[in-house]
């Protein structure tokens, strides 16, 4: 522990003892590492250890149960050539992501800017607005799953039975059930959750964006769209690509909208890596298998993150 | 008092009367946005309310196809009843989520403050790999994990038994808890200014001693919506806690309903949407009293 008087000292030249050998090469902090340990040691025992092991499975035939056995990259040889639902499960994923990212920029970007003009009850629409974000996802997605359901779904009732549908012959639709529409549905329910961190951290970034620049547009005469696009879009950009970063991340790696929903059904048409993995791993015990799978989402992420961060970078170069 | 200044002020001069008056064009506009937001607002706010309709629903009500499915003609408790008689929602799901939630956020939230202080603080060799490396952790998914996370609590449970017990739940959220808690603390600690700690030392107090009755006390917003969000993200869990446990009574309270109140092909929707009007409803309530802590955290800890 450094005390006041050594942290006073520290400005004065110090003759070469240990002590100052060590503070100039390690820094004048080093109780630093003591504060920082806890975290490490979790890290390294439940992050780093496990994200290693992950690849050795990938390379092993690890079965519940048996000996562990190297056997190279045959399990990615398999998942990528040999696999069918392993390339449906790419398929989805990227869908998944590009659409219900696009989707929550574009309704996102409106609903904030709806909001920032509503100044009586903003924060009560706020506090309703963010609440499918933070109720449990499992037990939502379980409402959306009635509200869906082949038998009770309110969807169908109302085309069958609500004044406008009832004359055109719709439905019933299996929602849950067909290969397309389970897919949609499943995005859609994304959509439905993610949203409203889209909306709250957009309308955030709207609130930086000084008043004297609009104003200054104003002056010169630019319209609505010029604005949005001169002004407005250009300064979320930063916010925009960090929103998009996390979203992506959470919305490739998700899991408990598909498997409440769909459990990958039907026909393991709707897996996710995650729900695939766990298919693989856990209900049929092929480790390795479903290691392999979840690791193919790294350099997915990877080049996302990458990609995402120069797109920041680039913004730096916008002044106020 | 302000209300009758504000009409004393504006009936004592015409012009301020005029200014305050809104054009009727204005007024339109204003009420456009309001009527814009209605429908985004219903689709956030429907499967609340389906949820709250169908748990007042009896089994009956809830079969017969025909009746509108938005409305209940009556109150009924069966639900409620049926989960505390015949399930363990009360008794064990409740309980073992409560548990695991203060647990893990008492864990998380005193580690990742003082990883967050030495980030935002301290200077030592490797600090600035520390903070990219909880930033990049904060970033892997538990998909990547809860493989071989399995294995990591099956090694474990050979010396102490966690295997299918909320401790291996205790064990394992700190993981994606403590890279979050760090990174948002780390920009509240920023804020603080370095002076007020400098004073502290110069006034004979320790670097934990700084930490504790100077920093801390400035950082209680910080520090609340550390808290708020642990407690969220760990009450919402869903992924570990069905890998790590099997066992009816170990279950928490999103996985003990998906596994157990789903039977077979019959869904007892009633009793299923009243839990998740249980599950749903705590959080809901602490997050109603501390919303405005909750949307800082949200947007600092995307932003900074």
């Amino acid at each position: 522990m450094v005390t006041a008087t050594e942290v006073g000292g520290a400005a004065t030249s110090p003759p070469l003892t240990f002590r100052s050998r060590l503070r100039r090469s390690v820094g004048p902090d080093t109780d630093g590492y003591f504060f920082v340990l806890p975290t490490v040691i979790i890290v390294f025992c439940l992050i780093i250890y496990p994200f290693g092991l992950a690849v050795w499975y990938s390379v092993s035939n690890a079965f519940i149960g048996e000996e562990t056995h190297f056997i190279g990259l045959e399990n990615f040889q398999y998942i990528i050539f040999e696999d069918d639902i392993f390339m449906l499960t790419v398929r989805n994923t990227l869908l998944f992501a590009a659409i219900s990212v696009v989707v929550k920029v574009v309704l996102g970007l409106l609903c904030a800017m709806l909001l920032l003009r509503i100044l009586k009850l903003r924060r009560f629409l706020r506090g309703a607005m963010l609440l499918p974000f933070v109720a449990p996802t499992a037990l939502t997605t379980l409402a959306w799953w009635l509200i869906l359901d082949p038998t009770y779904s309110h969807i169908n009732w109302l085309f069958e039975h609500a004044w406008p549908f009832s004359l055109f012959d719709m439905g019933p639709y299996n929602f849950l059930g067909e290969p397309t529409l389970a897919l949609s549905s499943v995005i859609f329910v994304n959509i439905w959750r993610g949203l409203p961190f889209f909306i709250i951290t957009i309308l955030a970034g709207l609130v930086s964006i000084p008043d004297h620049l609009y104003e200054a547009a104003d002056i010169d005469g630019a319209s609505t769209m010029d604005k949005f696009w001169k002004i407005t879009l250009p300064l979320l950009r930063p916010v925009l690509a960090v929103i998009i970063l996390f979203s992506t991340i959470f919305t490739l790696a998700d899991f408990n909208i598909v498997y409440v929903l769909t459990r990958g059904g039907p026909m393991n048409e709707t897996h996710l890596f995650a729900t695939y993995s766990f298919t693989a791993g856990v209900l049929n015990h092929e480790i390795g298998l479903g290691a392999a799978i979840a690791l193919f989402l790294f350099p997915i992420m990877v080049l996302t993150v990458i990609f995402l961060l120069r797109l920041v970078r680039r913004d730096s170069e916008y002044e106020l | 008092m302000s209300s009758n200044e504000m009409t004393a002020m504006t009936t004592s001069s015409g012009e301020l009367l005029a200014e305050n008056k809104v054009p009727f064009w204005r007024l339109r506009k204003a009420f456009a946005n309001y009527v814009a937001l209605i429908p985004y607002l219903a689709f956030a706010l429907f499967p609340f309310y389906i949820i709250f309709i169908t748990s007042l629903k009896s089994k009956q009500e809830i079969n017969n196809l025909g009746e509108s499915p938005f409305w209940a003609t009556g109150i009924a408790v069966e639900n409620f009843t049926y989960l505390a008689t015949n399930t363990s929602f009360f008794e064990h799901w409740m309980v073992n989520t409560l548990i695991v939630t203060t647990v893990s956020t008492i864990i998380s939230v005193t580690v990742g403050i003082l990883a967050a202080y030495a980030l935002a603080r301290l200077k030592f060799r490797g600090v600035e790999l520390f903070g990219v490396a909880v930033f990049i952790t904060y970033l892997v998914p538990q998909t990547l994990l809860f493989l071989p996370l399995i294995d990591v609590v099956n090694a474990i449970d050979d010396y102490i038994p966690i295997r299918d017990t909320y401790w291996s739940l205790i064990l394992t959220y700190p993981t994606f808890l403590i890279p979050f808690v760090t990174w948002l603390l780390m920009g509240y600690f920023r804020t603080i200014p370095v002076e007020v700690e400098e004073c502290a030392y110069l006034d004979g107090c320790s670097r934990l001693g700084a930490l504790f009755r100077v920093v801390l006390p400035m950082a209680i917003p910080g520090i609340i919506c550390a808290i708020l969000f642990s407690y969220t993200l760990s009450w919402n869990e869903f992924l570990y806690s069905l890998v790590f446990i099997q066992d009816e009574h170990a279950k928490t309270l999103s996985v003990g309903v998906f596994t157990e109140l789903i039977r077979g092909d019959i869904y007892f929707w009633g009793s299923l949407m009243a839990a998740c009007l249980l599950g749903t409803l705590p959080i809901v309530i602490l997050y109603g009293f501390l919303m405005d802590y909750y949307t800082s955290g949200l947007t600092q800890g995307a932003i900074k």
